[in-house]
């Protein structure tokens, strides 16, 4: 049911029945690491280059989620899902050897949440018995598609941020027991003229801002109606940014109230610079770690905002600024 | 060429407002560093062409050409043992200005596109970042060559 402008309440409220995070070498050291399903030993899943290697993560998350399900890919009707390689091939690919009937989509590292809160719709407007939403990213490959090659000796400002490697997928489903799927709220494009790179955080920052006060207004909540309200990949400089943003705003955030997966999974790395970042950023935490403490009891509502910066390697070169996009996805359970 | 669009106010706002929280570069540390590891470099070369003067009888015109080499071989193999990358980030202008930040450059590349093959892969992309350094050197170098000799045939 349509809310207000642009968001939506799910009736029926989805059942995530299944979910799934898998890692790189680099994520099986990170601090959620205990929330992850597998890890691969290295960069390359065995394959002979970064691209098909993220099609391998992004195929070992999806048969991860199968399986803890109890199904098999003919059973799931369809599968959503994106990621930030040429053409979203990582996610083609892994639909052609998964084959399950796929809705590719392109929200760059706003994805999850996109292809969770699409999933969502398909099943509460009865189009599905199951819906398979994922998303992945690979750190070489996304050095490769938007920035220098992997071990070129450029120096990186301190806003910028590391790509997860890694995948994450979850299995929604009419009924069982799980965490549930209540709303969703699909964020405008926002660019407030940040055209550097490696400072996505804040691109991001605004977009993430007015999805969470739209998501408010249109649901006529209070911040505290949820438990943890987390954003996708802002990092701690894109964070700071929205909590100033939000503060003139006049919504105030408890600090335990809000946070960002891409400061959650490595915490202050010095590696990682201002924080983690990539489709998988958002996918991994929410899929990995935030629902396993909603089932452990220790949340019971949740607003995700996954966040995207929509630039491309060429938009950047022909000096186009950077939008950001934002996706919230409100998760609740309850025993 | 495309212009880069001019902020609104609001953006404008914002970016202010960004430009406040966001960590600056190091910009006087990151200099001294590279200073040193620029100037380390250098003095490396300097024994490298001596090396070669002393025990190879080389002209001292001539020396410098064998001493670069050693830096560009050294440099290459650092970028494939993925440690050049790491050295970079802690020197940053110190490693990249040298030669051996160009033979990195040509390095990396060539590593990376090496999954689309040697020909498009490796020879189309290894001169993605140093190639316009060689073009608007070429260019330069033609430029102040015009100018030089222009100015030789006035002054005669």
């Amino acid at each position: 049911m349509l809310v207000g402008r642009q968001s939506w309440c799910f009736d029926s409220k989805p059942v995530i029945i299944s979910s799934a995070a898998v890692g790189g070498p680099f994520e099986s050291k990170c601090l959620l690491a205990d929330d992850f399903d597998e890890f691969a030993e290295d960069l390359w899943l065995g394959e002979d280059s970064f691209e098909k290697a993220e099609v391998k993560l992004l195929e070992k998350a999806c048969e991860k989620a199968l399986e803890k399900a109890g199904l098999k890919s003919e059973d799931v009707n369809f599968m959503i899902s994106g990621d930030l390689d040429n053409q979203i091939t990582s996610s083609s690919f892994s639909a052609r050897g998964l084959k399950i009937p796929y809705i590719g989509i392109f929200g760059a590292c706003s994805t999850s949440m996109e292809g969770l809160a699409l999933a969502s719709k398909i099943m509460d407007n009865g189009g599905a018995n199951y819906v398979l939403a994922a998303t992945a990213s690979h750190n070489a490959a996304a050095e490769k598609q938007f920035r220098y090659p992997t071990e070129y000796g450029a120096q990186k400002p301190p806003t910028s941020q590391w790509t997860v490697t890694g995948a994450g997928a979850v299995i929604l489903g009419r009924k069982g027991d799980g965490p549930r799927v209540v709303a969703a709220t699909i964020g405008k494009v926002i660019d407030m003229g940040i055209s550097d790179p490696f400072n996505l955080g804040a691109a991001m920052a605004p977009a993430a801002v007015d999805t969470i006060e739209v998501h408010f207004n249109e649901f006529n909540i209070e911040p505290d109606f949820y438990d943890l309200i987390a954003t996708g990949d802002l990092g701690f400089t894109g964070y700071s940014i929205a909590n100033e943003l939000l503060l003139k705003k006049g919504i105030r955030l408890r600090e335990n109230l809000f946070t960002d997966c891409g400061m959650l999974i490595y915490g202050k790395d010095p590696k990682v610079f201002s924080g983690a970042s990539g489709c998988a950023c958002s996918a991994t935490v929410t899929y990995g770690h935030l629902l396993n403490k909603m089932r452990k009891g220790e949340l019971k509502r949740i607003l995700v905002i996954a966040t995207g910066a929509l630039l491309s390697p060429m938009s950047y070169q022909q000096k186009e600024s950077i939008p950001g996009i934002a996706h919230g996805v409100s998760i609740e359970y309850f025993y | 060429m495309p212009k880069r669009k001019k902020s609104t106010p609001v953006q404008k706002d914002y970016q202010t407002v960004a430009k406040k929280i966001e960590p600056k570069r190091k910009v006087v540390i990151n200099v001294i560093k590279s200073y040193l590891i620029g100037g380390f470099i250098c003095f490396v070369s300097q024994l490298l062409q001596l090396f070669f003067i002393k025990y190879f009888n080389f002209e001292e015109s001539k020396a410098g050409n064998p001493a670069i080499a050693v830096l560009i071989i050294v440099s290459a193999l650092l970028t494939g043992l993925g440690v050049y990358d790491k050295i970079a980030q802690w020197s940053g202008a110190g490693t990249a200005v040298p030669i051996t930040g160009f033979a990195n450059s040509l390095a990396s590349a060539a590593i990376e596109h090496r999954s689309e093959g040697y020909v498009l892969g490796v020879g189309g992309n290894m001169f993605k970042i140093a190639g316009p350094v060689i073009v608007f050197g070429t260019f330069a170098a033609f430029v102040v060559a015009i100018i030089r000799v222009a100015l030789q045939s006035m002054g005669g």
